[in-house]
């Protein structure tokens, strides 16, 4: 009998990997290979698109991508872990209102503020400038993170803390011996959520930036329009585009299902 | 069967109230490292809000500066007799209940079949986990360009293969617009709801559907009297995330169709009117009319995961 529901589960894995098996094997293919009906799966395999790609100038896109990621996932962090320290270990009044209050932001349509946000960077001259998507990203992620540094910072036993004030530690220490060694998986997954929601934007990032800060998937939709033999580059491109993110995801597989559900889910 | 009981919802022991009076230096001393985060929050988050409000009670277009002024709610009256804008408001709404829905009903599915145990259990997971992982441009150009297009698009190959020469050949995109944008998501967030429900699986207690079986349950009977009611939270969990993000959607409606064909949705019409239009005032108007409607379905979903949280909030 559990035989029968492994082919089945296999059946389904398989399923839902083609897509991302046929992106891969069709930038393998040179252009007349790849877009050929039916596809040629055994057509020999090349690198030109890869190539292709690299010579079209994708560093620029690449590099804005990974220094807006990176930038906001740090201020995320610096926001946030104070924020849930002070949602958790040392309680304010009224904490699980200010949480509630962070999670609604998250519920508000991002597009309702965008010509504001447009605005404000025009007349301060930031379109088309790196900096303001990493200010943007961090207000994206921020709610995330505090729920979910909150959900690891509030396993931090009580009376561990207790017994250190007693035994005369300071905040440092305590935060150190204490708080450190249950808080670096949160941050670890919070960190991984952050990169992956900011690598992964399109709608602030097409309307702020242009030549100079347009971020990865902004030169991703370049491709939107079909026009000649162009299947093989598209697919070399996704696959550099989503790398980083697929490379993320499979190493902390876990961390995944925590930050995607705010830490509800262990 | 009257042993069984649903481990989430024990009453976890109230703890004891904390009476102890902080002085107001002390209150601050709390607040502090909050401040920064909220603050950053309210102003980058909330303001634009605000200042969205009083644009859209304004006559604006970037195309015409000097003719600004006060409209009163005349961008309300374009936008609500605006037949596109009416229709991204259906839209939106078929396209998150759709993608939503199934991909929940089928991570379920996935979900039950991966938490048994068979050879290669972990490969099959990466294998579902891995287009959530695919950049959300990319596997909409994917989906577009390499199995949606009618003529070298890996779909209509298939039924080459399968049907010979003169097999059907659909044009999916042309043919089916929203169906096809509902497919490319729901391949992306089905693995999303199996990971939360596979969590929710394997937090099941394992004792009583050991006992269960003992007595004599039938798969069936441990299926719907223990693992479903288990899962109720994890399953609306699963929709309210799931609704948050696709309800936003912009990404694949913009690459898969441009908004064209009947697939808008409102996040794709308001950056069109914005963009192309250049009416600031309807822009917004159009804005707040989304904001309200979130506010509504928002109150609802936070009264739906405020009693999920709570409970482990206050634990």
């Amino acid at each position: 009998m559990n035989r029968i529901w492994g082919v089945f589960a296999w059946f389904a894995g398989l399923l839902f990997f083609a897509p991302v098996a046929w992106m891969v094997l069709t930038s393998l293919h040179s252009e007349p290979d790849a877009a050929t009906n039916p596809p040629s799966l055994a057509a020999p395999i090349t690198f030109d698109s890869y190539a292709a790609f690299f010579d079209s100038e994708p560093w620029p896109p690449l590099i804005n991508s990974l220094s807006a990621s990176i930038g906001s996932t740090v201020l995320v962090l610096l926001l946030a872990i104070p924020a849930a320290y002070a949602l958790s270990i040392k309680k304010v009044e009224k904490w699980s209102d200010v949480l509630f209050f962070f999670l609604s932001t998250k519920m508000l349509p991002v597009v309702a503020g965008l010509l504001p946000i447009y605005l404000v960077a025009q007349y301060t001259g930031m379109l088309d400038n790196i900096s303001f998507l990493v200010v943007l990203y961090t207000s994206m992620n921020l709610p995330i993170a505090v729920w979910l540094m909150r959900s690891f910072l509030a396993e931090v036993p009580g009376e561990i803390l207790e017994a250190a004030a007693l035994d005369g530690a300071g905040l440092v220490t305590t935060l150190r011996r204490v708080v450190a060694p249950v808080a670096m998986p949160g941050i670890a997954a919070t960190s991984l959520i952050c990169f992956i929601f900011s690598w992964n934007e399109l709608l602030f990032a097409r309307v702020l930036t242009g030549v100079v800060a347009g971020t990865a998937p902004v030169y991703l939709t370049g491709f939107v329009t079909s026009q000649g033999l162009f299947l093989a580059k598209v697919c070399a491109a996704a696959v550099v585009v989503s790398l980083p993110v697929l490379v993320a995801g499979f190493a902390a597989q876990d961390k995944l299902v925590q930050g995607l559900s705010l830490g509800a889910v262990k | 069967m009257t042993a069984v009981r649903e481990v989430g919802a024990t009453a976890k022991p109230t703890p004891p109230a904390r009476t102890r009076q902080l002085t107001a230096a002390a209150r601050w001393a709390r607040r502090a490292p909050l401040l920064p985060a909220l603050i950053f929050t309210i102003v980058v988050t909330q303001l634009p809000f605000v200042a969205t409000l009083i644009i859209s009670l304004m006559r604006w277009n970037s195309l015409d500066p000097a003719n600004r002024g006060f409209a009163g709610v005349d961008n309300y009256t374009a936008v609500f007799t605006d037949p596109d804008l009416r229709s991204a408001i259906g839209t939106t709404v078929v396209l998150t209940a759709t993608v939503v829905l199934v991909s929940l009903v089928l991570g379920l599915g996935l979900a039950l079949l991966l938490d048994r145990k068979f050879a290669g259990r972990g490969l099959v997971r990466t294998m579902l986990i891995a287009p959530f992982l695919v950049v959300p441009v990319a596997a909409a150009l994917l989906w577009k360009h390499a199995l949606y297009n009618p003529e070298y698009g890996l779909f209509n190959g298939v039924l080459t293969w399968l049907f010979g020469a003169d097999a059907a050949q659909p044009e999916w995109i042309s043919g089916m617009p929203l169906i096809a944008v509902e497919a490319s998501l729901v391949w992306q967030w089905t693995p999303f709801m199996m990971l939360i429900l596979l969590a929710g699986l394997q937090s099941r207690p394992q004792d009583a559907v050991e006992a269960a079986r003992i007595d004599g349950a039938t798969a069936w009977q441990v299926f719907r009297y223990l693992t479903l009611p288990h899962l109720r939270q994890y399953l609306e969990l699963g929709a309210l995330l799931g609704s948050i993000y696709v309800v936003q959607n912009f990404d694949a409606v913009f690459t898969i169709t441009s908004g064209g064909l009947g697939t808008a949705n409102l996040p794709y019409t308001i950056y069109q009117t914005f963009y192309q239009a250049h009416d600031y005032g309807q822009a917004s108007a159009a804005g707040v009319v989304v904001v309200v409607g979130s506010i509504v379905i928002a109150t609802f979903a936070l009264r739906v995961v405020s009693s999920l949280l709570r409970e482990e909030v206050r634990g």
